[in-house]
Formats: structure tokens, C-alpha cells, sequence
């Protein structure tokens, strides 16, 4: 079995996908099935974390023994399906597949109330295909059906409800945005494949050399994937789906956004990554985005009064950490001496920051989903007094607020810790806009603590209840991952962050595979 | 097992953080045990004094979102004009602003810069 986990954690959800419309009389299965087929899929997911950082990178082709197959003609490139798993993809392959089993888990209490609950759980399980495939192909044409895939199951579940005019809209708008950034990165695969008549990104990666066509490829596969992991001023879409989808889907559509910025760190360090005078000017677009993205993304949140929509720009403000923490690692990434000083630290920084993230936004949205399930509102002016009525969402709350705000000892800290201290290195005025950032974010939770938390208890909720037990045990599950991952940093970085950043720095190592031509 | 997270020139021991926060916790507990013994919950010592007027209802008084940082975004007014001017909602704005970045970045890209 062992062999054959890339296509079992294809294989497994998509099979859940295809069998959860069966158990359309009977919805609550359709919630079981789900959760069965995410744990397994998680199960899979740490086996292959395992073999990846046992034994390397993993190639498996699909249809064949080896991937070094050649057609009889001689023509010897590798043809077929190949999926190459290397340490970041099997971490963002963890990721995807912990935040679909929280995600169902959530949802089994959250949607219980609605209908259609066999295409929803059929939807999150091809999301969760979508982002698996992107995030383990090492085909290019792959990550782009793939991306399909994820960009298509994840506005229909936008739109789930879709007797709220505000939720068909915001699924129309993330489908044209999912659809014009695929169809740009489709078009800029096509441009490679007419250079060279390959799409393997690690064959691709020995044989670009750089030209005008090139760059334009590199450039719209940049921006196509910026605005899908919605760096600013691309963002807008990003608030509008966020709020819209119902919250147990938050989780997996985090991971969505992500794995396109996966794929844009993808596109840069392996596809492009042999790139020497261009590189600098790559990582510093990345961090200029980067510092754009948080700052703009904070001030937007501190007056909001959605609750969710407010949570959403925070999303968009925390993707920008991401994109600088690596970009600084970019912009040093053919200077060995600034590397290892600071550049590789500033990696594990961004990508530390992704799984935190993915984790305490995931929660924090999770309790913007409590406070409208108990009230019937996400509008923080008509809250107020909840944390008597909630208390482990607001616990819940509290420890998502302060690891985003980067409060030690939360995750949010020490993945912050790590950029700040090497984006100063690189200019000071980045690590000031990204401390800033920190101060606004921590204002903004404040405003939501203050407003729907605390305060005298309302008499229109005097009747609410904590919700239902699944909603707080998949919160609860969050906010131990958040103390956790705070309290051993060090554990997380080496055993999962490091070999993720190692794995994007050596590029010769992701294209030493199978006697590549 | 190793707590010290190791930064290219620094540290953070998250263990000490903690020892540190308990610290802090048992004197914080020491103070408010110290305070006044004679107040007493769900008494009448516990209803605000408004010289005598009726104390209005709780949505009346309540401090809300909208009100939380009304100054400090006064004060960026012009700033937030433009931010709001940019967020239109309207679809073909965000297509707009796709192909903007696309055009600025394939130039610095392709050699403009």
C-alpha cells in the first residue's frame, strides 16, 4: 500500500466525493461518510509526511513502473502523469487534509439545518482533491485542472446558500476571478509546453533558459497565483468568499488560498529557480506584496463590523507575512552568505506562518460561525455579553486572537518572531510595517472581544446556549494546536518547517529524480 | 526535548515565557485577594448611582462595535477614502486590478525595469 499513498490520497476523497450523493435521504451519513473519508485521508497524510522525510522525495507515476519511460520512438522526456512529493508538498498535503476532517467535524452541527447536505460534503471532499492534487503533482497541466478542480467545488460551496443573494454573488465572483486566473495560468503553461513540448516541472526546470516568452510565462503564473492567494491589490474577492461560505468550510478554503501560494512558491523557487538575475527583483515584488498585503488587509479589518468579513481582511492581512517571510528568503536566495544567515530562517518563517495560521484563522472564523449560529447575526453592533452564554467559544476565541496577534506563547508568536528578525535584516522598514500590522490586528480583536463578548448580557440573548458539542470540540481541537505548536516551535520547525524550506532551496535535488534527460 | 527556538541571531524559550507568566499570575492573584472583602454580587451594591434616575436598559448604554475606534479613524479619513474607493465590490474592477499588477510585473519582468 505503502507505494501507492500519492494515489490514495487522490483516490480516497474522490471516491468519498462521488459516494456521498447516495446518502442524500439520509443526511446526517452523508456528515459521518465525510468525516470517515477525511480522517482516513489525514491518516494517509501523515504516512506520507513520514515516508517523505524518511526516504525523500517521492516520484510516482501513474500508468507506469517508472517514470523514466520512453515512448518508442526514442523520445526521452518522461511522459504520463507524475506526481513528485518533496517535503512542502506533503506538509501542505497535512495541512489540506487536517483542515477537511476540522472543517467536517465542525460542519456536522453547523449545517445541520440546511439542505443539499450531500452536495455540500460531496463539494468539501473535491475541494480537498483539488488541493491535494495541486499540491502533489510535479506536472504542470495537473496543477491547473487541479486548480480547477479546487477553484469550482470551492465557489459552489461560496454559494451553498444560496438563498442569500450575498452568498450567489460572492460564489459567482470567486468562480469569473478562479476562472480568469486559471485560464491565464493555462495560458502560460501553453507557452511553455511551445518551447519545449514538456510540462514536467522538474524537466522544465533543467531546461528553461530564460527568454522574453519565458519571463512572460513566469510573470503570469505570478500574478495569476497572487491573486488566488489573494495578495493585494487582488485581494477582493477574498472577503466576499470568506464571509460568505459557511464557516466549516473556512478550514479547507484557507488551505485552497494556499496551496495557490504554494504554487506561486512552487512556480518561483522550482520551476523558476535557477533564475540568477531576476531572482533578487522576484523575492522584492514578493515583499513589497507582502508588506502591501498586511498592512492594507489590517486597517481594512479595524472598521468592519461583520464579524466574518472583518476575520476575512485579517486572512488577507496574514497572507502578507507569508508572502515577505519568503520573499526575503527570494530575494537572498543566490547570495549563499545572506541564505544561510537569514535568508533560510525567513522561509521557515513564512512557511511556519501558513500552518499557524491555517490554524488560528481557521478557529477564529470557526467562532465567527458560533456567534451567528447562536444569534442569527454576524453584525458586531447588535452583540454583546456572550462569553457567559459561550464560554468555550470564547475561550476558543481569546487563544485564536492572541496568536494571531502574534501574543506569545501561541503559534501566531513564533512564526512572527522568525520574520520579523530576518526582514529586518533585509531592510528595517519591513519588520516596522509587519510589528505594526501586529499592534492593528491585536486592536482589531480587541474591538471584537469588547463588542460581542463582553459587556452586560443582552435580554434578546438571554435564551442562547453554548453550541453544540462537534462545533466545540473541532474549535477546542484548534486551540490546543495553537498552544501546542507555541509551546514546541522548535519541534514543528525542525521535524515539518525546515525540511519544507530545504525542499523549496535545492532545487537540484527536486530535479535529480529518475535519470532525467 | 529541546524548547529554544533558535533565530539567526536571538532566541525565544517559550518555557520561560510561561515560568514567567505564572509568576506574574500568583502576584496578580496575591492583589485581588487583597481587595475590598465586603463587595458582594447581585446586590443592590452592585447598581450604578445616576443620581437617582432609572438605570436604562442594557442595548442603551452598551459600548458597540461601530463607536470601538471612532477616533483613530476619524483621523485617517482621507486614508480610508481611498480604501474605500478601491474596494467597489464591482467584479470587473477586481479584473481591473489583476491586470494592472500583471502588466507592472511582467514590465519589471521582461526588462523594463
Amino acid at each position: 500500500m505503502m507505494e501507492h499513498l500519492p494515489a490514495l490520497m487522490i483516490a480516497v476523497p474522490l471516491f468519498g466525493a462521488f459516494t456521498t450523493p447516495l446518502f442524500k435521504k439520509r443526511q446526517n451519513m452523508a456528515a459521518i461518510w465525510a468525516l470517515v473519508i477525511t480522517a482516513a485521508t489525514l491518516g494517509l497524510s501523515l504516512l506520507l509526511l513520514q515516508e517523505v522525510l524518511n526516504k525523500g522525495i517521492i516520484v510516482y507515476v501513474f500508468g507506469a513502473n517508472k517514470p523514466t519511460l520512453v515512448l518508442p520512438s526514442g523520445y526521452r522526456v518522461p511522459v504520463r502523469i507524475i506526481f513528485e512529493i518533496d517535503a512542502i508538498g506533503a506538509f501542505m498535503a497535512l495541512s489540506a487534509t487536517l483542515m477537511s476532517f476540522i472543517g467536517a467535524l465542525y460542519s456536522y452541527s453547523h449545517v445541520e439545518m440546511e439542505t443539499g447536505l450531500e452536495k455540500y460534503y460531496a463539494l468539501l471532499l473535491l475541494l480537498e482533491v483539488g488541493i491535494l492534487g495541486m499540491v502533489l503533482t510535479g506536472d504542470l497541466f495537473n496543477l491547473f485542472v487541479f486548480l480547477e478542480i479546487a477553484g469550482i467545488a470551492g465557489s459552489a460551496l461560496v454559494g451553498f446558500r444560496n438563498y442569500r443573494g450575498e452568498a450567489s454573488e460572492a460564489g459567482v465572483k470567486y468562480l469569473i476571478v478562479s476562472a480568469v486566473a486559471s485560464l491565464m495560468v493555462l495560458f502560460s503553461i501553453g507557452l511553455l509546453y511551445g518551447q519545449y513540448g514538456n510540462l514536467n516541472m522538474a524537466y522544465l526546470s533543467k531546461q528553461i533558459h530564460f527568454d522574453t516568452v519565458d519571463m512572460i510565462a513566469l510573470g503570469l503564473l505570478f500574478v495569476s497565483f497572487a491573486m488566488k492567494c489573494g495578495s493585494v491589490p487582488m485581494h477582493y474577492w477574498v472577503p466576499d468568499a470568506y464571509t460568505e461560505v459557511p464557516a466549516g468550510i473556512n478550514p479547507t478554503l484557507l488551505v485552497a488560498t494556499y496551496a495557490s501560494l504554494y504554487a506561486l512558491f512552487r512556480v518561483s523557487f522550482s520551476l523558476f529557480g535557477a533564475i540568477t538575475w531576476n531572482m533578487a527583483r522576484v523575492g522584492w515584488i514578493m515583499s513589497i506584496l507582502g508588506v502591501l498585503t498586511m498592512f492594507i488587509g489590517v486597517t481594512m479589518a479595524l472598521v468592519q463590523k461583520d464579524v466574518k468579513r472583518l476575520m476575512s481582511y485579517h486572512a488577507i492581512s496574514q497572507t502578507g507575512y507569508m508572502l515577505l517571510g519568503v520573499g526575503v528568503g527570494l530575494t537572498v536566495l543566490n547570495d549563499p552568505a545572506k541564505l544561510s544567515a537569514f535568508g533560510r530562517a525567513a522561509m521557515a518563517g513564512g512557511i511556519f506562518h501558513i500552518i499557524n495560521h491555517i490554524i488560528y484563522k481557521s478557529l477564529l472564523l470557526m467562532t465567527a460561525g458560533a456567534l451567528f449560529y447562536v444569534t442569527g447575526t454576524r453584525n458586531l453592533n447588535e452583540m454583546g455579553g456572550l462569553a457567559r452564554k459561550m464560554p468555550y467559544t470564547t475561550i476558543a476565541f481569546i487563544v485564536g486572537a492572541a496568536a494571531i496577534s502574534g501574543i506569545p506563547p501561541f503559534n501566531g508568536f513564533a512564526s512572527k518572531f522568525l520574520i520579523y528578525e530576518t526582514s529586518y535584516q533585509l531592510n528595517p522598514l519591513l519588520a516596522i510595517i509587519a510589528m505594526v500590522t501586529s499592534v492593528l490586528t491585536l486592536a482589531s480583536f480587541v474591538k471584537v472581544f469588547a463588542s460581542a463578548f463582553l459587556g452586560p448580557p443582552l435580554e434578546k440573548y438571554e435564551n442562547v446556549r453554548e453550541v453544540p458539542k462537534p462545533m466545540v470540540v473541532a474549535m477546542i481541537i484548534l486551540a490546543i494546536l495553537c498552544i501546542l505548536f507555541g509551546l514546541f516551535p522548535n519541534v514543528v520547525l525542525n521535524k515539518l518547517i525546515y525540511p519544507a524550506v530545504d525542499a523549496l532551496i535545492k532545487l537540484a535535488q527536486y530535479q535529480s529524480w529518475g535519470g532525467l534527460v | 526535548m529541546n524548547f529554544t527556538l533558535l533565530s539567526p541571531s536571538g532566541f525565544w524559550d517559550p518555557v520561560l515565557w510561561l515560568i514567567f507568566l505564572i509568576l506574574f499570575g500568583i502576584i496578580g492573584y496575591i492583589i485581588y485577594s487583597r481587595g475590598n472583602p465586603s463587595y458582594k454580587q447581585n446586590t443592590e451594591q452592585v447598581k450604578p448611582y445616576l443620581s437617582g434616575n432609572a438605570e436604562p436598559s442594557k442595548e442603551k448604554i452598551m459600548v458597540r462595535a461601530g463607536d470601538i475606534y471612532w477616533g483613530f479613524i476619524e483621523a485617517l479619513d482621507e486614508y480610508y477614502v481611498v480604501l474605500k474607493r478601491m474596494h467597489t465590490g464591482d467584479l470587473r474592477d477586481y479584473i481591473l486590478w489583476y491586470l494592472g499588477i500583471g502588466a507592472i510585473v511582467l514590465f519589471i519582468l521582461v526588462g523594463g525595469v
